[in-house]
């Protein structure tokens, strides 16, 4: 880290501006240092000789050519202490809540990355009491796993929830384009179960100016490395939206005149997320960080280039679908998916977990195909109608958000299904399980 | 590029990773230089030069680098350092020996050294005073793990030498002078048992390279089986996410019949390279009963680690291949994935301001791709020993679509296909090898035909074409059911189509995390597609559609439950026997 320079050199003369950036003669300035440009903030995003570019993140607007602009010599950092917990902050870390500043450590955000020989394998299951993650798509600490959700969609309820159950030792917000009335309601979420001491936030809210957003991940990941390095605990990080984190990109990159790839998002954007998503890990002294985030889509589309290059970098993703069978929402059991959880299921979970989990999925989706059948007309088999009939109660039962089970009741639950609906021949399972956990009729 | 005096320079401008240097001498294209920063120094690769402006990629953060900083340049290109000691070693992309590294978070500007320069290998000379041998010729070897690690001649000498001496069977460590040569002009040249290669350029140290001809088994039933790889063969996995590309390729990296197998994690997840730094030293090479690792290099690049050393790790996993490859040794190179690298290349681009091609792609990238691709292959060396590089390449289609810049360039470079289906991933039937789709341009190889009578029986290409004939008829017949309605059409094609769910369900489903179903050796493979087929060519008799899909459910599930049992077990011999009355009991 550099030293703050005792003497800060005063520059008044831009020389370019555009919406986002301001451009001028300066020296001895250090790449992605901060400035304050006319008392705003702002990064160096490209040097040429004496010719500095600032990023000013709450834009241009009003900002003469004239203007003050002054460098401070180090990039963007972080405060950390324990006098962090039960705290909200903007995407500076300046506190929001109109508590006193946070005394501790200076930390750089954007820290390096892990050494890969240096993690730990992932191996601790987390429990949510939903179905449709415990028994489909099990979450495992260290972890990084966005929900796919569209707008309407009660994905931020959902992660809620999810964080309250997990048991973390600590859980980090990081709000990017939050609409005031979701950031009212994680703060009265998390105040309710009387958990705002272990709960730190960094919020941008739609109020706020969107490049901020892009300071958001990393405030809350350089809080999260605090708490499960140095601490060793378990954090939890709660990243919403990252779609509207990766549309700030898109703007930035823009501005810069780069050319844009796919979807109009900038070329580096893979890159870009998984600097974020990496940071999710097991450590071997014990702390972990795991990242459950968000990802709205536009319309059900996955193949936009901003869920598409987060699936190939999350451990998974939690597809969020309504299911109008039973007019609840469900966890889609189809393009849900949990990498990790082979580290767990039958591990940590009961010996016939993978296996019942696959049946009941595979049988699901003959299900659809018999669905498919009946909207075009055409006679079931009396198959057809057992895994319709099958499919309501499954959803219901197990893939609702609102069931809240432990992992072996789920279990049982499948069982149930499995042995009322169909023959053992149907549900092909390995002997021994079938063995010993099915009910005859 | 051999030069005198050192170029230095100093550092014009900064965006992002791509540095602008002024330099005060001559610098070669990919020249490797470092950039002096406080207390460390940041290594950097020359990509263009204008005037007296060199443009440098940074393998490094950027952060905080100033106007002015002094840069010195190497004279060399990027290289990795070869010898004895490589295999069973985690690599960054730059060949930094990643356990060597201390702290928890990689240091920027540190790097170490590939190899261990105190231990002592045992090493037995294979050359001796008067031979004459050209780059790549063995001197002698030294045993690494159980892989008898040839001694060469470094492939930069591209001369004649003659022998004069070679080193006494002993323990020596890699420095010491193994041998010495002497070349035309009588110049004596010491060698030890490191030497240096630049990676982006191709080892040619082989007399020649035909056409890869011999299958390379890899356990998994869909490729041998039905589209099987090659020795020396190329192979690409295009699937979007979550279709099984890297459960896939974790499979064949465990079981592949290779000695040596290197894995280049590019700019993908780290908790998956965790799992093979886990996993493979506590599992048993089936062939050697010793531990996978010790016959594994992995090259960690993952994507939270500096883009332009992601590039470099595909072809640093390459350049040791290729190493492995001149010791007479079959090598099989794994990447995951190639179009992170296709993107660090974008990117690269991208900063430089050059026109882009299709989705912002380099215009060369199908270039770039294809020169990759060919430095796999099967070759004979100036001995006449055999070694082989088998390459396999996962792509991660944007969105899925097969048609994207990156799928398309490799499909022109690789000769097997084998793309993961959504459908097929979303039904939960893995691997989610589209069996319609996917192909191995190998079948078609009159000497790969050949070697597969030789290997696996007279009618087995028949067989294998007969399979694809099954499965083609029955999803043609699974579409007519869809369209008229199960009723409305003859038996015979609920017939046809659950004859194509069999072979499905028993050949191409295959449980990875199953003990005993992950691997299934080709003796195996033979006697399933055999009784397999005996199924589908018998004629049974039901009286309505509905019995077709009950009887084959039952069928099915008796042959899962023998890809569960031991091969030949009792157990298995007991579910075949149960297998044989429920078939005649359908017959008559």
């Amino acid at each position: 880290m550099m030293e703050s320079q005792a003497f800060q050199k005063i520059y008044t003369q831009l020389i370019n501006m555009t919406k986002a950036t301001v451009t001028l003669k300066a020296s001895d300035v250090g790449y992605d240092e901060m400035a304050i440009v006319d008392g705003r903030k702002a990064q160096v995003v490209k040097l040429m000789g004496d010719i500095v570019t600032l990023q000013v993140f709450s834009g241009t607007e009003g900002i003469p050519t004239n203007a003050e602009v002054t460098f401070l010599g180090r990039p963007p950092q972080l405060k950390v202490s324990d006098d962090l917990g039960g705290r909200f902050f903007n995407a500076y870390g300046d506190p929001i809540d109109g508590g006193p500043e946070v005394e501790g450590e200076i930390r750089d955000i954007g820290s390096p990355s892990v050494n890969p020989v240096r993690r730990k394998q992932p191996s601790q299951l987390i429990a949510t009491g939903i179905a449709g993650i415990d028994l489909n798509n099990s979450l495992v600490s260290g972890q990084k796993i966005p929900f796919f959700a569209d707008p309407d969609q009660p994905y931020n309820q959902v992660m809620a929830s999810v964080a309250l159950r997990a048991k973390a030792d600590k859980i980090i917000l990081g709000g990017m384009g939050l609409t005031n009335d979701d950031y009212l309601f994680f703060k009265n979420v998390f105040q309710n179960a009387g958990a705002l001491d272990r709960i730190v936030s960094f919020v941008n809210t739609t109020e706020n100016p969107p490049v901020e957003r892009l300071l958001v991940p990393d405030m809350a990941l350089t809080a999260a490395e605090y708490f499960a390095v140095d601490k060793n605990e378990n954090v939890l990080v709660l990243l919403t939206d990252m779609t509207l984190f990766a549309d700030a990109l898109s703007i930035v990159s823009n501005r810069m005149d780069q050319i844009p790839s796919k979807d109009s998002m900038p070329g580096s954007l893979y890159s870009d997320l998984a600097r974020i998503y990496e940071k999710a890990v097991q450590f071997p002294s014990g702390g972990s960080i795991t990242i459950i985030a968000v990802t709205t889509l536009s319309g059900g589309d996955i193949t936009h280039a901003i869920p598409d290059n987060t699936g190939y970098i999350t451990e998974g993703q939690l597809f969020l679908r309504r299911d109008t069978e039973i007019g609840k929402v469900i966890v889609d059991p189809f393009r849900s998916l949990s990498r990790l959880k082979q580290l767990v299921i039958g591990v940590q979970t009961r010996a016939d977990h993978p296996q019942v989990m696959n049946a009941a999925i595979r049988l699901y989706a003959d299900a659809a195909n018999a669905r498919t059948k009946l909207e075009n007309g055409f006679d079931l088999t009396d198959y057809d109608e057992r895994t319709l009939e099958f499919a309501k109660v499954y959803s219901d039962k197990l893939l609702a958000i609102d069931v809240n089970v432990d992992t072996d009741t789920m279990l049982n639950i499948s069982w149930e299904l499995l042995s009322k609906y169909f023959s053992k021949a149907e549900v092909g399972i390995k002997q021994e399980f079938v063995d010993k956990y099915w009910i005859e009729k | 590029m051999e030069k005198n005096n050192k170029t230095t320079g100093k550092v014009v401008g900064i965006v992002a990773n791509l540095v602008t240097v002024a330099v005060d001498g001559p610098v070669a294209q990919n020249e490797i230089c470092f950039i002096a920063h406080n207390d460390e120094r940041l290594m950097a690769e020359v990509i263009k030069v204008v005037g007296v402006n060199a443009y440098v990629q940074v393998f490094e953060s950027t952060r905080g680098l100033r106007i002015g900083s002094t840069v010195a340049f190497e004279t060399h290109m990027l290289e990795v350092t070869l010898g004895p000691g490589i295999l069973s070693r985690n690599y960054d992309g730059l060949q930094n020996d990643l356990d060597k590294m201390d702290g928890v978070f990689l240091t920027r500007g540190e790097y170490t050294d590939p190899l261990n320069r105190e231990v002592k290998w045992g090493f037995k000379p294979l050359a001796k005073a008067g031979d004459v041998v050209t780059a790549g010729s063995w001197l002698g070897e030294v045993m690494e793990n159980s892989i008898p690690h040839k001694i060469m001649v470094p492939f930069k000498m591209d001369k004649r030498y003659t022998v004069k001496s070679v080193t006494a069977e002993g323990e020596y460590t890699v420095d010491e002078t193994m041998a010495v040569v002497v070349d035309d002009e009588g110049l004596e040249i010491p060698l030890t048992m490191v030497q240096k290669w630049p990676v982006k350029m191709a080892v040619r140290a082989y007399k020649n390279k035909p056409r890869p001809f011999k299958l390379l088994e890899t356990g998994v039933r869909c490729i041998d089986t039905l589209n099987p790889i090659t020795e020396g063969g190329t192979g690409f996995i295009p699937g979007p996410f979550g279709t099984g590309k890297t459960v896939l390729q974790h499979a064949i990296s465990k079981q592949a019949e290779a000695d040596v197998v290197i894995i280049a994690a590019c700019g993908e997840r780290a908790n998956e390279v965790v799992e093979i730094f886990t996993e493979f030293p506590e599992l048993d090479d089936p062939r050697t009963g010793r531990k996978l690792i010790e016959r594994t290099t992995i090259i960690a690049n993952t994507s939270n680690m500096p883009v332009a050393a992601r590039e470099a790790s595909v072809y640093t996993a390459m350049s040791l291949g290729e190493y492995y490859r001149a010791m007479g040794l079959k090598v099989l190179l794994m990447a995951d994935s190639t179009s992170r690298w296709a993107q660090a290349l974008r990117e690269m681009s991208n900063r430089l301001e050059e026109l882009p091609g299709p989705d912002a792609f380099p215009m060369d990238l199908s270039a770039v791709i294809s020169n990759f691709y060919s430095r796999a292959g099967f070759v004979y060396l100036s001995n006449d020993a055999s070694g082989s590089i088998t390459f396999i390449g996962t792509v991660s289609p944007a969105g899925g679509n097969l048609k994207e810049p990156v799928t398309e360039s490799t499909r022109k470079a690789a000769r097997c296909f084998y793309g993961l289906s959504q459908d097929r991933a979303d039904s939960k039937r893995y691997p989610a090898i589209d069996p319609i789709d996917s192909y191995s341009k190998y079948l078609e190889y009159p000497e790969v035909q050949e070697s597969l009578k030789k290997s696996a029986g007279e009618g087995w290409l028949d067989a294998v074409i007969q399979t694809k004939d099954i499965l083609l008829r029955g999803k043609e017949a699974m579409e007519q059911i869809n369209i008229l309605g199960d009723d409305s059409v003859p038996i015979g094609f609920h017939d046809r189509f659950w004859k194509s769910e069999l072979i499905d369900f028993v050949i191409l489903q295959q449980d990875a995390f199953d003990d005993i179903d992950a691997s299934t050796p080709m003796e195996r493979q033979k006697h399933m597609l055999s009784s397999v087929l005996k199924v589908a060519d018998t004629e049974f008799k039901y009286k309505g559609f509905e019995e077709v899909s009950v009887f084959f459910k039952e069928v099915i599930n008796i042959y899962k439950q023998m890809n569960y049992s031991e091969f030949n077990s009792e157990e298995f011999k007991k579910h075949e026997s149960n297998l044989d009355s429920l078939l005649k009991g359908r017959m008559n």
